[in-house]
């Protein structure tokens, strides 16, 4: 009887994973494209992502200090919505727009719904479309030193030609993070590798945005077509590192297929009918606005309830 | 209680039907995109209000209990009417930019509310005080909501340009989600004057929870059950509390 055994209550799996290991995953999963913006846009996008970076740690810090609550910077949540806000600028954006948008993105969007966990829209995202709104002959002002004139998805509505390897390489203009689709699938594999994501939305996302392009493109199913709405705009950083937010989407496994869907439908819906060449923003943001319903449908039944009597 | 000053303050500060009540969000959030506009409308409205409140109290003797919604509908249209026709004919800059809105005071919940809650219990000159009080404090926050919406929006006040030139307009505040916003940061504001005076020793319950400490004419029926509520802990700081334990 010298052998004790030891008796312990649940949880008695344990893992080393917390917020901050998967925020700091999903940073280093963000270099690639960030770093492939810099050397495509030159120094104006590197100040322009530590602006916005700077801006979402510091509103964030500031706003806890101000209301005497638990200092949070440190799960490196703030640092991830900076930055995914500064891919979604262009470079030649002022500094002051990462800075207004990291705050916008922070204080409202995130703090006061009650921080990291209760947001129900992705930050980045809505200090994105806030700047959209608010400022739109800058947002949309893709002129830089390296490429004039319009994107390649502008350039596909208005049904000129487009060079599918430069939009798959990212030599093209744009956002500083949304251009390359290598170096943002390069992250996308980082996350997928590391456990931090899984292919359900993503996978439904694009799949149901091919399949919609392809019926309503008015192209029928063209390769090259689908290939450039693939390649072209947010679609892959939204498809990867947006729609997949822990805490603004679905948390059942058919949620997320039906949220993948829905993205799809609606993305498709903006860039095909929609006044604008690009909508995955939007998409998501209406996205996020839906989760509550789509898990209100999706719940499975709890073990023992429902069924047929005998 | 009934005295003229008391439904004066009582209108603009304790029972302010924008920040206070919430009545009235309509109008609020669709025509403040401007000062002008906002003070427009609120004179109007408050224009509105005074008179058929104070016909209502003339004929609250007189208007069965049964149809007295549709009876105070008709005396509020026709004095809608009336104030359209004018604006229409002196102040035209107004009328287009208020547009549809002041046909739709017909339907204000702030003047229907008054009729009911207070006009239609009360002697003519209190009703006249309250609907200009009602009046005033529903023109102030529509002017301060757009003034803010202005300024931040256009850079202007008044149309008056008062933001250097380096300043780029949020558009985003003229547009209608900037009234959310503003709307929302006002009466976070409002709130936060309130709980401070609370800590400096001053009873401020009363302008929070919109009680003019008037139960026989007040519509709210849930209020003792719910003062029994605040007290036994409150309900919103307990759900509040309940959400940061989920986080």
């Amino acid at each position: 009887m010298s052998d004790l055994m030891k008796v312990s209550s649940n949880p008695h799996v344990r893992s080393k994973t917390d917020t901050s290991n998967i925020m700091l995953t999903v940073v280093i999963a963000l270099l690639p494209a960030a770093g492939f913006g810099i050397y495509n846009f030159g120094l104006d996008a590197l100040i322009l992502i530590l602006v916005t970076v700077a801006s979402t740690v510091l509103t964030e810090f500031v706003f806890e200090k101000l209301c005497k609550r638990k200092v949070t910077i440190g799960d490196y949540s703030a640092v991830v919505t900076g930055l995914l806000l500064a891919m979604n600028l262009p470079a030649s954006a002022p500094w002051w727009i990462g800075a207004v948008g990291g705050v916008f993105a922070i204080l409202v969007v995130k703090m006061l719904f009650g921080g990291l966990g209760q947001n129900f829209m992705n930050p980045a995202l809505g200090g994105r479309c806030f700047l959209l709104i608010s400022f739109t002959s800058i947002m949309t002002n893709f002129d830089c030193d390296a490429y004039a004139g319009a994107t390649p998805l502008a350039s596909l509505k208005s049904g000129e030609a487009v060079n599918i390897l430069d939009m798959v390489i990212g030599r093209t203009a744009g956002t500083i993070g949304e251009t390359s689709m290598i170096a943002i699938l390069i992250g996308a594999c980082i996350l997928i590798l590391m456990g931090i994501i899984d292919l359900r939305i993503p996978g439904s996302y694009i799949v149901s945005f091919v399949i919609f392009v392809s019926v309503f493109g008015r192209h029928g199913f063209d390769w090259a077509y689908i290939s450039a709405h693939l390649a072209g705009g947010g679609l892959m950083l939204g498809a990867f590192f947006m729609a997949t937010d822990y805490v603004t989407r679905p948390i059942t496994k058919n949620g997320q297929y039906l949220f993948g869907i829905l993205l799809g439908v609606l993305t498709g819906i903006f860039r095909i009918f929609g006044p604008s060449s690009e909508g995955v923003s939007y998409a998501i943001i209406i996205g996020n606005l839906l989760v509550p319903l789509i898990e209100k449908i999706t719940r499975p039944t709890a073990f023992g309830k429902g069924g047929v009597r005998a | 209680m009934n005295s003229a000053k008391e439904r004066l303050v009582n209108g603009i500060v304790k029972e302010n039907p924008t920040f206070v009540l919430m009545l009235g969000m309509c109008p609020t959030l669709a025509v403040t995109t401007s000062a002008v506009n906002g003070l427009g409308m609120g004179l109007t409205t408050m224009v509105v209000l005074a008179l058929s409140n104070v016909f209502i109290s003339l004929l609250r003797n007189i208007i069965p209990d049964k149809v007295r919604i549709p009876a105070f509908i008709v005396i509020i249209a026709s004095f809608v009417t009336v104030v359209e026709l004018l604006l229409q004919g002196y102040i035209p800059f107004l009328y287009d930019a208020l547009g549809i809105y002041i046909p739709l005071i017909v339907v204000n919940c702030i003047i229907l509310g008054r009729a009911e809650a207070y006009a239609y219990k009360n002697p003519v000159l209190p009703s006249l005080f309250d609907g200009i009080g009602m009046g005033l404090g529903f023109s102030v926050a529509l002017t301060c909501i757009g003034a803010v919406r202005e300024l931040l929006g256009a850079g202007e006040i008044f149309g008056i340009h008062v933001m250097p030139d380096s300043f780029v307009p949020v558009s985003i505040f003229i547009m209608a989600p900037g009234a959310f916003f503003v709307l929302a940061l006002l009466t976070a504001i409002q709130n936060k004057v309130k709980i401070n005076g609370e800590k400096k020793g001053k009873d401020m319950s009363r302008i929070q929870s919109g009680c003019g400490n008037d139960c026989m004419n007040c519509a709210d029926a849930g209020c003792a059950h719910r003062l029994y509520d605040e007290k036994a802990g409150g309900t919103n700081g307990g759900q509040i509390k309940e959400g940061e334990k989920n986080g």
